[in-house]
């Protein structure tokens, strides 16, 4: 278990302020933000690599926030590796050992399984400057681990390799952090590894937590206009509640809901929005008629961007039933959405 | 490259002209002493020692340079503070004051109408015509050298992998010594071997403060002087075959450490 207390971290043009954050024991945690949030800042707090001004970190029951980094059993695995050039990917790889009591056997034994588990074998005498990006990744998590730390920091692990090795790589994390037992802490701003390797998250931003939770809460439940918005959610308007109706523009949304709030965000999730040529005769009850402003290829999406009176809706459709729909800039077409698909915050 | 273009033959001529300005004059005092003569002057016992004794202090220099120097230097590296930049200027301060300049402040610190050069003389260390003054002053010259070099080197060293180490269970110390400084090591040896280059062909310092004991370029000029320019030239082809030897020393670590990298 790790928990952060009213952190504060003040750098020369930058802070992070009041980082409060609760992390279980053996989780996998990822951190998001944009560049310039401050991830790397808070990795390198927790680790103590930066002084804090004011605060407390604690892992398990102890208070670690006053204690030297090479003594608080937290590894850090950089985007760049950070491998030491001057040593062979052996000596890489049992550097943390000379600083840690651990038996001749032991040692043996935990070089053997990451050298396995990480496919190392036919690399251990080499040099760093000789191997490929994966490669170098695999040998910087063996050195991380290696000394069984209690926590692993991940600043960007996979953002600097090619896809292949990134797909690699991903899946050593995941095989690692169920054999290791270790707590992982990863800062990325890819939303598919994200979702793909932990359960819990934190959005950060301008040196602040924006939102900590399940990771489908942060998608689907974000608290704040700057969440939805990061997370991807494209469709955020500010209201004002009216029983149970959000009003924007000249529209009426209906929520579903009585507000007590008079004023909030609403947030409609692209894929939640469904187009047609005429008007829809099913229960939704939101449903407007509008006309087609963009089409934009997502790949396997199309944006369709839709204006109804003031407010524009953005819509994702896929390619068939673009095609079927027909539709272009200037078509006059329907949305609708379920008042189920409507978030709120405020 | 045009080589139609006027500014290429401008760049081509200036280049010879520096070429010719540098080599002539080398080549021709390499070349003027016979080899009687030079045989001759490297069995002349006083030439000898001058030789030997400029080594010897150029390398305390280096030596003292080094082990006070490093720790400067990785500070300057690695902190940022208020005033950096001035403690920098004072660090280079010695390349820009003239030589003899240098003799008489030391002389000024270390004499006897100053309170530290009545300790000194009261502990019985001599800086006036003394070898440890010759070290002294040739330090005060090499220093800038030595750790200017050094700071690059450590500043080449990223932070990342000193911070790796210490996550790794590595105390500050440890990771100076396994990680930092190794790293460092090629630039530490440059600037050593700078620092030594520019220790020995200190003249207008040491004159100051010690004619004798005789460094070489101290006896370059007194044979000048008392004996003329066929009697000062071998013992400055001598000296600048060290000299020469040295440099060439310092450009294969760099080659050899570029190819090793």
């Amino acid at each position: 278990m790790i928990q952060i207390e009213n952190f504060h971290v003040q750098l020369d043009e930058f802070s992070l302020t009041d980082i409060n954050l609760f992390i279980r024991e053996n989780e996998f945690f990822i951190l998001m933000g944009p560049t310039g949030a401050g991830k790397t800042v808070l990795l390198e707090a927790i680790a103590g690599l930066i002084p804090v001004k004011s605060g407390k970190i604690l892992i398990g029951d102890t208070d670690v926030t006053k204690l030297p980094p090479e003594r608080r059993g937290i590894s850090i695995v950089y985007q760049d590796y950070a491998l030491f050039p001057h040593f062979t990917v052996h000596e890489n790889i049992i550097y943390g050992l000379h600083f840690h009591r651990v038996g001749k056997q032991e040692q043996k034994k935990r070089l053997q399984s990451l050298v396995n588990q990480l496919n190392l074998s036919h690399l251990l005498h080499r040099r760093p400057a000789t191997l490929s990006g994966g490669e170098l990744q695999r040998v910087s998590l063996a050195r991380a681990l290696i000394i069984e730390p209690r926590v692993l920091l991940l600043d960007e692990p996979l953002s600097a390799l090619d896809p292949g090795f990134r797909e690699e790589i991903r899946m050593h994390l995941k095989q690692l952090h169920i054999s290791s037992g270790v707590t992982f802490i990863m800062v990325t701003h890819d939303f598919a590894e994200a979702l793909s390797l932990a359960e819990t998250a934190a959005v950060i931003h301008n040196g602040e937590i924006k939102q900590t939770g399940s990771i489908n809460d942060i998608f689907e439940k974000p608290r704040s206009a700057f969440v939805a918005d990061f997370v991807g959610i494209k469709n955020i308007f500010s209201v004002v509640y009216e029983k149970t109706a959000a009003v924007t523009g000249n529209i009426q949304i209906e929520t579903g809901r009585e507000w007590r709030e008079k004023h909030g965000y609403i947030a409609i999730r692209p894929e939640d929005i469904v187009l047609s040529r005429s008007p829809f005769a099913s229960s939704m009850r939101n449903s407007f008629r509008g006309k087609v402003e963009s089409v934009s290829d997502r790949g396997f999406f199309y944006e369709v961007g839709v204006r109804v009176g003031k407010v524009f809706f953005t819509s994702l459709v896929t390619k068939k039933s673009l095609y079927e729909l027909r539709v272009h800039e200037g078509t006059e077409v329907y949305i609708a959405f379920k008042a189920t698909a409507i978030h709120s915050f405020s | 490259m045009n080589t139609r273009e006027l500014f290429f033959w401008v760049m081509i001529f200036c280049a010879v002209i520096i070429m010719a300005f540098i080599l002539l004059p080398m080549i021709q005092m390499m070349t003027a002493p016979s080899i009687s003569m030079l045989n001759k002057t490297i069995r002349d016992k006083d030439v000898v020692r001058s030789i030997a004794l400029s080594i010897y202090t150029s390398g305390c220099a280096a030596l003292i340079s080094f082990v006070l120097g490093t720790p400067l230097a990785y500070l300057l590296s690695r902190a940022r503070f208020r005033g950096k930049g001035l403690i920098e200027s004072i660090i280079d301060l010695p390349i820009v004051i003239p030589h003899p300049v240098v003799g008489i402040a030391i002389l000024s610190v270390a004499g006897k109408n100053h309170w530290i050069g009545r300790i000194m003389a009261e502990l019985g260390i001599r800086i006036m015509g003394s070898v440890t003054g010759i070290v002294t002053v040739l330090t005060f010259v090499g220093l800038p050298f030595y750790i200017n070099a050094a700071k690059e080197g450590f500043q080449s060293v990223s932070p990342r992998l000193e911070r790796v180490s210490r996550s790794l269970g590595a105390s500050m110390i440890a990771t100076f010594f396994r990680i930092t400084f190794p790293l460092a090591g090629r630039s530490i040896l440059v600037g050593g071997i700078m620092c030594l280059a520019r220790a020995v062909s200190e003249f207008g310092a040491v004159v100051i403060i010690a004619y004798h004991p005789m460094i070489a370029p101290v006896m370059i000029y007194e044979r000048f002087e008392a004996y003329g320019l066929t009697y000062s030239q071998p013992v400055a082809f001598w000296l600048v075959a060290l000299c020469l030897a040295l440099f060439f020393v310092l450009r294969m670590l760099i080659l050899y450490g570029k190819n090793h990298a």
